[in-house]
C-alpha cells in the first residue's frame, strides 16, 4: 500500500517541479527581454529552487534535472547570454560573479555561479584555471549526495569546453592542460565521495517531510525503508546507485578526452589518482564500476604500458569485488587490441603482458579463495584468448594456462555445475579454433589433464568437439603417437568410462558419436606404409574395447583404411633390400582377420561377412592364395551358421559369388570346392524364384571373359539347365498352391543369360537351345491357366526386339542369330 | 529441362567422411527436380543430407545400407523417359554391360542408373542407356582402383537427355557431357 502511494506521490511532486520550473521560466524570460538583471537572478534562482528538493528518488531526481537541464539550458544559456553582453544588463562578469553568490539559498546559487563562470571563463577576464578552482573548491559546501553529484554533473558540462587544454583557446600563460587535468580529477574525486556515502546513508526517496525553507542539503536525510526490510532495502540501494554511476564516469570519460594528456601525463599523473582515490574509497560498487570505466575509456595503448599499475591495484581493492569480470575485460581489450594491430605484438613482449596478467590472476586466486570454479575458469579463459591472440607461438604460456586450470580442478570432485563445465569446454576449445594443425593444441602437456576433470558427459562433448574440429579443418593425423594422443583424449567415446554405462545413453545421440568416430579414422594418415600400418594399430588397440555396441561402427572404417594400405602395398612381398619390412599385405590380412573377427561378440555376421568378402578379393589381387581362400572359408562359416534370415541369405549368397567370380587366384581345387559350395547353397535358397536366379548368377562362375578366364561351357550349362529345373518347379508349385501359372519372368531372365553365354560362344549352347527356350515361354504364357502379366510379357517383348535387332547387325553376330526364328 | 542427379555408393562414413566440399557447394537445394541414389549412402544423414538438396528423392538398397528397407530396384518416369534403379551388387558379373542390359530390358526402362562399382559408365545399347554414376565420395572400391569422386546431373528434355559427368580429379571439378535421344518408335516384331 505504502509503495503505490508513494509511487503516486513522486510522480505528483515531479510534475509539481516541473510545473514550478515552467511558472518560473515564464516569468525568467519576461526578465530577459526588458534586461531586467535583478529579476532575472531572482526567477532563475527560484526555478533552480525546485532542485533543491529532498522528495524525489534519485530516479525522479534525475529525471527533475533532466527537464530541468532541457529547459535550463535554454534557460541558462539565454541566462549565459544575457550574462555575457554586458550592454545589456550593465554588469560586468566579475561583478556578476559576486552578484550571484548573494542568492538566498545554496543549490541556487552555486548553480548560477557555475553559469556565470562559464561566461567568466569565456570572457578570459581572469585565468580558466582559477575560476575552475574556484568553482570545483565551492561546490564543496553541497555534500547532500545526490544534489551534490547532479550539481558538480552540471559543473562538468558547462566546463567541458572551457578546459585549457593544448591548442585550446584557454591555454595560456599559467593555463596548461596540467590544470586541466586537476580540474576535472578533483571533481572526479569529490564526486566519488559523494557516490560513496549514499552507500551508508541510506538516501532514498521520503515520504511526508518537508523541510521547507531550511537550507536541507546540510542536512543528512534518512530513508524511511525499515518497512521493507533489510535485503529489500540494499537491493534498493544499489539500484540508485547505479543509476548515477555515469554522473562519476563521465569525468573519467572528460579525462579521456583531453587532448593534452601524453601517455607520460596519464601514467605519472592522471591513473596514479584515479587509482588512489578507487583504493581508498573502499567501495565495493564504487571500485568494480571505476575499474571497468578506466579499462573502457583510456586507449588500450595505455593500458599496455601502465599493465603493472593498474594491475597492482587489484589486490588492494574489496575482497568482494568482481576482480574477475574487470580483469576479463581488460584481457579482452588487449586481445582485440592485439588482434587489430599485429605489429604491436613485440610490444606486448616488452612489457612481459602475459606474466604480468598471469601473476595477477594468480594474486586474485590467492586472495579470493571461495571462488566459485566458474569464475576462476572464465578468468582462465580470458587469458587464455589473450594468449592465443597475442603469443600464439608460445605454446609453453598455453600449456602454462591449462596448467593453472588443472590446479584450480584438483581435488575437487568432477565437476558438476553445468556453467563452469562450459567455461571448460570454452577453454578446452579455444586453442582448437586457433590452431588450424589440431595436433599442436593435442599436444599440450595439460590438455588431457584439464579433460580428465569433466565428468564422462562433459568428456564425451569436448571429444566430439575436437573430431569436429578436426574434420572442419581437415587436419590431418600422421603419426602413431599423436594418434595416440588423440585416442587418449576421446577415450569417453571409444570406451565406457565410469559412471555412464551404453545402456543409459540416447540412441541417436549414441550413433553420431560412433559416426564421428568412424569418419575420425578417415583423417588418420601417413605416406610412408609402416607409419600408417603402425596408425592402424593404435587405432586398434583402442577401439577393441569398445564393446559389442562400438564395434559395428569402428570396425569396418578401420578396415577399409587396412586395405586401401594393402592395396598400396600390393606387390611388395616384404623384401626389401633383403630385409623383413613390418608392413606386408600378408601382415596385414593377420590383423585383418583379427579384427573382423571381433564382430562375433556384438554379433554382426552380415557385415563380418561383407567385410571377410572384401577381404579376400584384396588378397587375390596380392596373389595370397591361402589367405583368400581362407577368408572365402570365413564367409562360407559365417553364411552357413549366422546368416538365418531368408532375405539376407539371398544378399549374401550374391555377395559371395559376385566376388568368386572376380577373383582367379585360384588353383583348380580350391576354386571347384568354392564354386561347388556356391552353387550348392545357392539351390538350397528357401524360396523358389530366388533358388533359380543365384543357380543361373552360378553360371558366370564358369565363365570369365579374360583372356586367361576359365570357360567352362559345360558347367555354364549345367548351371542354366538347373536353373531352368527350378524355374519349372516352380511354375508347377504355383499351379498347385495358387491355381494358375505364375509369371514367365524366371523363364526369362534364363532366357536372357542364355542368349548372354551364346553370344559370348559358349559351344555348348546352341541356336537351337535358344529356340527351344522361346517355343516353352510363348507356350507358358498362351497355356490355359497362364495369368497375363504386363511386366513380364513387356520382358519378353524386349527380349525377343534385342534378338531382332543382333539379327539385324548382320556381321558375325547377324550369323549367329540367323538360325533363330522369331515369327510364327 | 527438368535436372535429375544421379549419384551414389557415397558409403559414409565407413569409407569416407563426407563429400568434397567443391560438390557440397555445387549440390544446391532448389536447383535439382529429382535426385536418383543407387545406394550405399550409408547411414541416415546422408539421406537427410540428400533431402534437403531436393525431396523428391529415390533411393534403391545397396549391401551397407544401414537402413534395409530401401527397395532393391525403383522404377520412375520423368518426362518421356522411364528410369530405373538399382544398385548392382544383384547383378553378376558386377559391373558387366550385358547383364545390366538384361536388367534395363526386365524393368522396360529408357535410362538405368546402377552403381556398386564405383566407375563412372555411360553406356548406350539397343533398348536404353546404363549409367553409372560412379561413387560421389571417391570411395575404396576392390573393383576399381584409383576412384575419382563423381556424379551424374541428367538435363531430359523432350526425348533428349544430356548427361552431365561431375569429376573431381586433382582438386578439380572436371565436366563431360554425352547426348541421348530417345527413339519414339520401337522396332515392329513378329509374334
Amino acid at each position: 500500500m505504502m509503495m503505490s502511494n508513494g509511487i503516486e506521490d513522486e510522480e505528483k511532486w515531479l510534475a509539481e517541479g516541473i510545473a514550478g520550473i515552467q511558472h518560473n521560466a515564464f516569468y525568467l524570460h519576461r526578465a530577459l527581454d526588458s534586461n531586467n538583471l535583478r529579476e532575472a537572478l531572482k526567477y532563475s534562482a527560484q526555478l533552480l529552487s525546485e532542485l533543491r528538493t529532498s522528495r524525489l528518488s534519485p530516479h525522479k531526481y534525475y529525471e527533475l534535472c533532466k527537464v530541468l537541464h532541457m529547459r535550463a539550458f535554454d534557460e541558462l544559456r539565454r541566462l549565459e547570454i544575457f550574462f555575457k553582453e554586458e550592454d545589456r544588463h550593465g554588469c560586468p562578469v566579475i561583478d556578476l560573479y559576486e552578484l550571484v553568490q548573494h542568492a538566498g539559498n545554496i543549490l541556487p546559487r552555486l548553480y548560477l555561479l557555475c553559469t556565470v563562470g562559464s561566461v567568466y571563463i569565456k570572457s578570459k577576464e581572469a585565468p580558466a584555471k582559477d575560476i575552475l578552482r574556484d568553482l570545483v573548491e565551492m561546490c564543496r559546501a553541497v555534500q547532500h549526495p545526490v544534489r551534490g553529484l547532479f550539481l558538480r554533473s552540471y559543473l562538468a558540462q558547462v566546463s567541458r569546453d572551457k578546459l585549457p587544454d593544448i591548442g585550446s583557446e584557454y591555454e595560456g600563460e599559467g593555463d596548461t592542460v596540467m590544470d586541466a587535468v586537476e580540474f576535472v580529477l578533483q571533481n572526479f574525486i569529490e564526486m566519488n565521495k559523494l557516490w560513496v556515502r549514499m552507500q551508508h546513508q541510506g538516501i532514498f526517496y521520503e515520504a511526508n517531510v518537508s523541510f521547507g525553507d531550511r537550507d536541507p542539503e546540510l542536512k543528512p536525510s534518512f530513508g524511511v525503508s525499515g518497512l521493507q526490510g533489510p535485503h529489500r532495502e540494499k537491493e534498493k540501494l544499489e539500484k540508485e546507485r547505479n543509476e548515477l554511476r555515469d554522473l562519476v564516469g563521465k569525468n573519467l570519460h572528460v579525462l579521456s578526452q583531453i587532448e593534452g594528456i601524453d601517455l607520460e601525463m596519464y601514467r605519472d599523473t592522471v591513473l596514479p589518482s584515479v587509482l588512489e582515490q578507487i583504493v581508498n574509497c573502499k567501495d565495493e560498487l564504487a571500485q568494480y564500476y571505476l575499474m571497468d570505466c578506466i579499462i573502457q575509456v583510456f586507449p588500450d595503448e595505455y593500458h599496455l604500458q601502465t599493465l603493472e599499475t593498474l594491475l597492482s591495484a587489484c589486490p588492494q581493492l574489496q575482497p568482494t569485488v568482481d576482480l574477475k569480470t574487470v580483469l576479463s575485460q581488460l584481457m579482452e581489450r588487449l586481445s582485440n587490441y592485439a588482434s587489430l594491430n599485429p605489429e604491436l605484438l613485440p610490444e606486448f613482449l616488452q612489457v612481459e603482458a602475459f606474466s604480468k596478467l598471469s601473476n595477477a590472476i594468480g594474486k586474485v586466486m590467492e586472495a579470493q579463495v571461495d571462488m566459485p570454479v566458474v569464475g576462476a575458469i572464465s578468468l582462465y579463459v580470458s587469458l587464455l584468448t589473450f594468449t592465443l591472440r597475442v603469443h600464439p607461438d608460445r605454446l609453453d604460456y598455453v600449456d602454462q594456462v591449462l596448467g593453472a586450470c588443472v590446479k584450480i580442478l584438483s581435488g575437487k570432485p568432477k565437476l558438476e555445475d553445468s556453467k563452469a563445465t562450459k567455461q571448460v569446454v570454452a577453454l578446452l576449445s579455444a586453442p582448437l579454433d586457433k590452431y588450424d594443425d589440431i595436433v599442436t593444441a593435442l599436444t599440450l602437456s595439460n590438455y588431457p589433464r584439464v579433460m580428465d576433470h569433466l565428468d564422462a558427459g562433459t568428456n564425451k562433448v569436448m571429444a566430439m568437439v575436437i573430431i569436429r574440429s578436426i574434420m572442419k579443418n581437415k587436419s590431418w593425423v600422421s603419426t602413431s603417437d599423436k594418434v595416440e594422443v588423440l585416442f587418449e583424449l576421446i577415450k569417453g567415446l571409444i570406451k565406457d568410462l565410469e559412471g555412464i554405462s551404453t545402456d543409459e545413453l540416447d540412441e541417436e545421440d549414441f550413433n553420431e558419436e560412433q559416426n564421428s568416430v568412424a569418419c575420425l579414422m578417415h583423417m588418420l594418415y601417413n605416406d610412408e606404409p609402416e607409419e600408417m600400418l603402425k596408425i592402424i594399430c593404435t587405432v586398434w588397440k583402442h577401439v577393441m574395447s569398445g564393446g559389442p555396441k562400438r564395434l559395428p561402427f569402428t570396425v569396418p572404417s578401420l578396415v577399409f583404411s587396412a586395405l586401401k594400405l594393402v592395396r598400396r602395398l600390393q606387390g611388395q612381398d616384404g623384401d626389401v633390400g633383403g630385409e623383413e619390412v613390418p608392413a606386408t599385405p600378408k601382415k596385414i590380412f593377420q590383423l585383418l582377420n583379427q579384427i573382423i573377427e571381433t564382430l562375433s561378440v556384438v554379433p554382426a555376421p552380415e557385415l563380418a561377412l561383407r567385410l571377410y568378402l572384401q577381404c579376400a578379393e584384396a588378397a587375390n589381387d596380392c596373389d595370397l592364395e591361402p589367405v583368400a581362400y581362407d577368408f572365402f572359408t570365413q564367409a562360407f562359416v559365417l553364411y552357413e551358421e549366422e546368416v538365418a534370415d531368408s532375405k539376407a541369405q539371398v544378399t549374401a549368397i550374391h555377395l559371395i559369388i559376385g566376388t568368386l567370380q572376380r577373383v582367379n587366384v585360384f588353383g583348380v581345387e580350391n576354386r571347384d570346392t568354392l564354386t561347388h559350395k556356391a552353387t550348392g547353397y545357392s539351390a538350397k535358397l528357401l524360396k523358389k524364384p530366388d533358388q533359380c536366379r543365384a543357380v543361373y548368377a552360378c553360371s558366370h562362375l564358369f565363365w570369365v571373359d579374360d583372356q586367361d578366364g576359365i570357360k567352362d561351357g559345360e558347367r555354364v550349362l549345367l548351371c542354366l539347365k538347373r536353373s531352368l529345373r527350378i524355374a519349372n518347379a516352380a511354375q508347377q508349385m504355383t499351379n498347385v498352391t495358387r491355381g494358375s501359372s505364375g509369371p514367365v519372368t524366371l523363364f526369362v531372365e534364363i532366357l536372357n543369360k542364355y542368349l548372354y553365354f551364346f553370344e559370348k560362344g559358349n559351344p555348348q549352347i546352341t541356336a537351337s537351345v535358344i529356340q527351344g527356350l522361346i517355343e516353352l515361354i510363348k507356350t507358358e504364357m498362351q497355356s490355359d491357366n497362364a495369368v497375363v502379366n504386363p511386366v513380364s510379357d513387356a520382358f519378353f517383348t524386349s527380349t525377343l526386339r534385342y534378338i531382332q535387332f543382333q539379327k539385324e547387325k548382320g556381321g558375325a553376330m547377324g550369323e549367329k542369330y540367323d538360325s533363330i526364328k522369331l515369327g510364327g | 529441362m527438368v535436372l535429375v542427379l544421379a549419384l551414389g555408393d557415397l558409403h559414409i562414413p565407413h569409407r569416407a567422411p563426407d563429400l568434397p566440399a567443391k560438390f557440397k557447394s555445387m549440390l544446391v537445394p532448389g536447383k535439382i527436380q529429382h535426385v536418383i541414389c543407387t545406394g550405399n549412402l550409408c547411414i541416415k544423414e546422408v539421406h537427410e543430407y540428400l533431402k534437403t538438396v531436393c525431396p523428391d528423392l529415390h533411393i534403391t538398397r545397396g549391401e551397407y545400407d544401414e537402413d534395409s528397407r530401401y527397395p532393391d530396384t525403383k522404377t520412375l518416369t520423368i518426362g518421356q523417359f522411364k528410369l530405373g534403379v538399382c544398385h548392382g551388387h544383384q547383378v553378376i558379373p558386377w559391373g558387366d554391360l550385358d547383364s545390366l542390359a538384361m536388367l534395363q530390358r526386365q524393368l522396360d526402362v529408357d535410362i538405368l542408373v546402377t552403381g556398386h562399382t564405383h566407375q563412372f559408365t555411360a553406356y548406350k545399347h539397343e533398348a536404353g542407356v546404363v549409367i553409372n554414376p560412379g561413387s560421389a565420395t571417391g570411395a575404396f572400391s576392390s573393383i576399381t582402383y584409383d576412384v575419382n569422386p563423381s556424379f551424374v546431373l541428367m538435363d531430359i528434355d523432350g526425348l533428349r537427355v544430356v548427361v552431365y559427368v561431375y569429376e573431381l580429379i586433382d582438386g578439380e571439378v572436371k565436366v563431360d557431357k554425352i547426348d541421348f535421344k530417345k527413339t519414339t518408335t520401337p522396332t515392329n516384331l513378329p509374334h
